[in-house]
């Protein structure tokens, strides 16, 4: 078939529109002057400046620990959620369980944030928990609403999973607890590797949420670069934007390198 | 596992859920069940609660909804005045409707983009097809955030944009773009875009390249055979695609904050400046339960209705 010219520059001024902002931040991370806009000289001045602000370092600690916590609790969350809607078959309250499993998938952040700091609110002030709010409620929002996204994956990759490997644990004698450590999840493994990923992204990412949420002391880095950017464009967003885009660039190109080599030993080895 | 298993604690935990009449199953499907009820269902029907309440001076800033009335009966004090002032005050009609638009709008553009780089990555031959995908899937995982941001620098009076085209003569003064509605859809445009391209590339990668061929040997041209075949093929990928950018598009609260002037009104952002900026709860909450219905429920029954019809792969 004939190939014209269109596509491919189509496809090329697409990329274009992806990568320009991002190398523009790049690049005037490393200018002299305040300004974002004209070049004044090559400098570090503003990496430093970001490594001697305290409330930044701080920020990222907390969010680091925010995202680990919620992803692992809404990857165990989510996969046995997964698990029950995939290999249980009937039971009471399975609808129930299917949407509000795919809800939090469209709801808006808003919405999610709002609703949440209400519920901490009316139960602080019937139960007396949680005693005001901070890292444990960001968890506790960031965990339900990656649950979510954890339970998608998990669920797909159990439905194209071969169900005879487990039946053939059963026939075997091995018990219900036996088959989903031994043979279930180890199966679906890469899946919920994925999910944590996904999972812990996205807490990393959280603005509207985490700002609803948290309580004096507890601000996340989104929420602290928010703040600063608010005010306008500074160049040391751009030097920790820079260092985050080079860490996911490095892991990105790692993985592609190992699934394009797992790719080509699987095709030669047929 | 076996050790697990056949440990003491857990043959007696076992036993005594058992005799509790709780079977291991029970406890698997409680376990997500009670999680998302607490705090996935139950803050609903606080919002609802709250929504009827009036703000007061108060920690917290809203009114009881139970009272003891000076008999010692019991008051309900629900009123409906936050939902008739949204009916009644156009600023919120007017910004349900405009980010309505304003997400049409980008959803628009955001596949005229996606569709050529979608269509393109689908008939690389790898590895360009692996590492053009990377390429796509990077930029989704750095921050929303500093993607954001980044086009505050571009679009600004002296930034990038209006310095390449003053430069090239295209224009002979600087465009105001930061702080317009513009500004908005191009962001959304950008940060979503990726939303757009994985499930396009997924579908059309898919399509079998004999289709092609068949229509070429017949005598169509490259554009005949895209509009009669590759277009109506790609549908699925289309609506999947449209569905992941519009959707989360409604309710953008940080891209009209960041990019948005004081007239870009969407709905996301009043319900914000409702709780941080005038710090009513009540009316908060209202505009939260009229977005539930008015977005969230449309939403989710057409995903139902594309889902039941097969569209939605």
């Amino acid at each position: 078939m004939k190939r014209g010219w269109t596509l491919p520059i189509l496809a090329l001024l697409g990329f274009v529109f992806l990568y320009a902002p991002i190398v523009a931040l790049v690049v005037f991370s490393f200018n002299e002057s305040r300004l974002v806009t004209v070049w004044a000289g090559f400098s570090t001045r503003w990496y430093v400046a970001l490594f001697n602000d305290r409330q930044i370092l701080q920020a990222a600690w907390i969010s680091l620990q925010v995202a680990v916590a919620s992803a692992t609790l809404a990857t165990v969350f989510g996969v046995l959620a997964a698990f029950v809607l995939a290999r249980l078959g009937r039971f009471r309250g399975r609808l129930l369980l299917t949407g509000m499993t795919t809800a939090p998938l469209v709801m808006p952040e808003v919405i999610t944030g709002l609703s949440l700091l209400l519920l901490f609110v009316a139960m602080e002030q019937v139960l007396g928990w949680p005693g005001g709010r901070g890292m444990g409620t960001i968890i506790i929002a960031h965990t339900t609403f990656c649950l979510a996204f954890v339970a998608v994956i998990a669920q797909s990759r159990l439905r194209d999973m071969d169900e005879s490997l487990e039946e053939a644990a059963r026939d075997l004698g091995a018990g219900p607890v036996r088959v989903f450590f031994d043979i279930t999840l180890p199966v679906i493994a890469p899946a919920i590797v994925a999910g944590w990923l996904l999972a812990f992204t996205l807490s990393l990412d959280d603005l509207v949420i985490a700002s609803f949420v948290s309580g004096p002391g507890a601000s996340t880095l989104p929420m602290v670069v928010f703040s600063k950017v608010r005010l306008g464009v500074s160049p040391d967003v751009n030097a920790l934007a820079t260092i985050i885009i080079a860490v996911v660039a490095l892991s990105i190109a790692t993985a592609g390198v190992i699934l394009y080599r797992q790719n080509k030993r699987r095709a030669q080895g047929r | 596992m076996t050790a697990l298993t056949q440990s003491r604690p857990w043959r007696w935990t076992a036993r005594g859920l058992g005799v509790l009449g709780f079977s291991g199953r029970t406890l698997v499907i409680a376990i997500p069940m009670l999680w998302l009820l607490v705090f996935f269902l139950v803050p609903f029907f606080v919002l609802g609660r709250i929504s009827l309440a009036e703000p007061i001076l108060a920690r917290p800033p809203y009114s009881p909804l139970f009272d003891r009335a000076p008999d010692g009966s019991l008051e309900i004090l629900a009123n409906l005045d936050n939902y008739r002032l949204l009916w009644e005050d156009t600023l919120y009609r007017n910004a349900y409707l405009s980010s309505i638009r304003i997400a049409f709008v980008s959803t628009l553009f955001a596949l005229l983009i996606g569709y050529p780089i979608a269509y393109y990555i689908a008939r690389s031959p790898e590895p360009r097809r692996t590492i053009l995908l990377l390429l796509v899937i990077l930029p989704f995982w750095t921050s929303f955030l500093l993607r954001v941001y980044a086009w505050m620098g571009f679009l600004q009076r002296e930034g990038l944009v209006n310095s390449f085209l003053l430069f090239t003569g295209i224009i002979d003064a600087p465009l105001i773009m930061m702080q317009t509605t513009f500004a908005v859809q191009v962001g959304i445009v950008y940060t979503y875009l990726p939303f757009m391209i994985l499930p396009l590339y997924a579908n059309l990668t898919k399509l079998d390249e004999a289709f092609f061929e068949a229509s070429a040997d017949l005598g169509a041209s490259p554009l005949v055979t895209f509009l009669t075949v590759t277009l109506p093929l790609s549908v699925p990928g289309i609506i999947a695609g449209c569905m992941l950018v519009f959707i989360p598009a409604i309710g953008e609260y940080v891209i009209p904050a960041l990019l948005g002037g004081p007239d870009t009104l969407m709905i996301g952002r009043v319900l914000w400046d409702e709780f941080f900026s005038a710090r009513d709860w009540p009316m908060a909450a209202a505009v939260a339960i009229v977005m539930l219905f008015l977005v969230v429920a449309p939403v989710m029954w057409l995903q139902d209705w594309l889902d039941r019809r097969g569209l939605n792969r």
